[in-house]
């Protein structure tokens, strides 16, 4: 298996969506290609570090605009 | 290396297959004229939805619009919405559709979701440096925050929406295909180059020459 091949299948293998072959080919390549584990890893914490990443408040402005719209909206709705 | 870090990622629910108790309680009253119970649904999410915005518009003040746009649709369209899927991730598609106009409107030559894309050998990557465990927890939380923020602004429009919404919000690639539009493996070949761009840009601050 090429380190090509690691790189095209590499969002599948990290979601768990490859057949099992081809799961364990990569699984091989991968125990012995020091390269390839490096970028799934990294790729892995990428995907983990982003997902686990908080969003920030609201800035108080933009919450108030907001909940100022709405008011409204819903005021109009009512109506 | 640990034989750990060859493990896929760890199997959990997605947010958008986990409904959080009491949300179709708060739908089903807010459809019903309960005007505290949709307000409640906003408190919960309007972080969230603002930061989607945020990262597809990259622009204050166009996610503003878009975020308000997005809450005050769902609002109005609300007994449309049937309970097929979790109300958040119906929430994500309508503001999704509101930054994507935004975006388009001061990029009308530039936003193209479903252009080809090329899967060529530039897309091994050269960097590979080792990271080490726990890089994020090198920065303190804002520093991150921006740090983030900056990468996946970088990114090209029709790579970052898909990350945003199958990486961040968590939507499954189906999920995320039917809301933008795009097939199954189009967005698989966008999320795979929007991967391996960010973890080539979150290098420089990852690589264990950094914060040592």
């Amino acid at each position: 298996m090429k380190c090509k091949t690691i790189i095209t299948e590499l969002a599948d293998y990290l979601d768990e969506a490859l057949d099992p072959v081809l799961r364990t080919q990569i699984e091989e390549h991968l125990g012995k290609c020091k390269d390839c584990r490096v970028v799934v890893d990294t790729c892995k914490q990428t995907i983990e570090i982003f997902c686990n990443s908080e969003p920030a408040p609201l800035p108080p402005s933009t919450r108030m605009r907001l909940h100022e719209a709405l008011a409204k909206r819903l005021r109009r709705v009512r109506a | 290396m640990s034989s750990s870090k060859l493990d896929p990622m760890p199997r959990r629910p997605l947010p958008s297959q986990v409904v959080k108790d009491d949300e179709p309680v708060l739908v089903a009253a807010a459809k019903g004229g309960d005007v505290s119970a949709f307000e409640t649904l906003v408190g919960r999410y309007e972080r969230k939805i603002f930061r989607l915005t945020q990262n597809i518009t990259q622009n204050r003040e166009d996610a503003e619009d878009a975020m308000q746009e997005a809450f005050l649709n769902a609002y109005e369209h609300l007994q449309n919405f049937e309970g097929n899927s979790r109300f958040y991730t119906w929430l994500v598609r309508i503001a999704v559709n509101q930054a994507l106009m935004k975006l388009r409107k001061r990029r009308p030559n530039v936003v193209s979701l479903d252009e080809e894309v090329d899967t060529g050998e530039d897309m091994v990557p050269r960097d590979v440096e080792d990271w080490g465990p726990s890089p994020a927890d090198r920065y303190a939380q804002t520093e991150l925050g921006d740090i983030l923020a900056k990468t996946i602004g970088e990114l090209d429009p029709s790579f970052r929406v898909v990350f945003q919404l199958r990486d961040i919000e968590e939507l499954s690639t189906e999920e995320t295909a039917e809301a933008l539009g795009l097939t199954v493996p189009a967005v698989k070949s966008r999320l795979l180059r929007a991967r391996l761009k960010l973890r080539q840009a979150l290098n420089q601050y990852f690589h264990r020459g950094e914060h040592q």
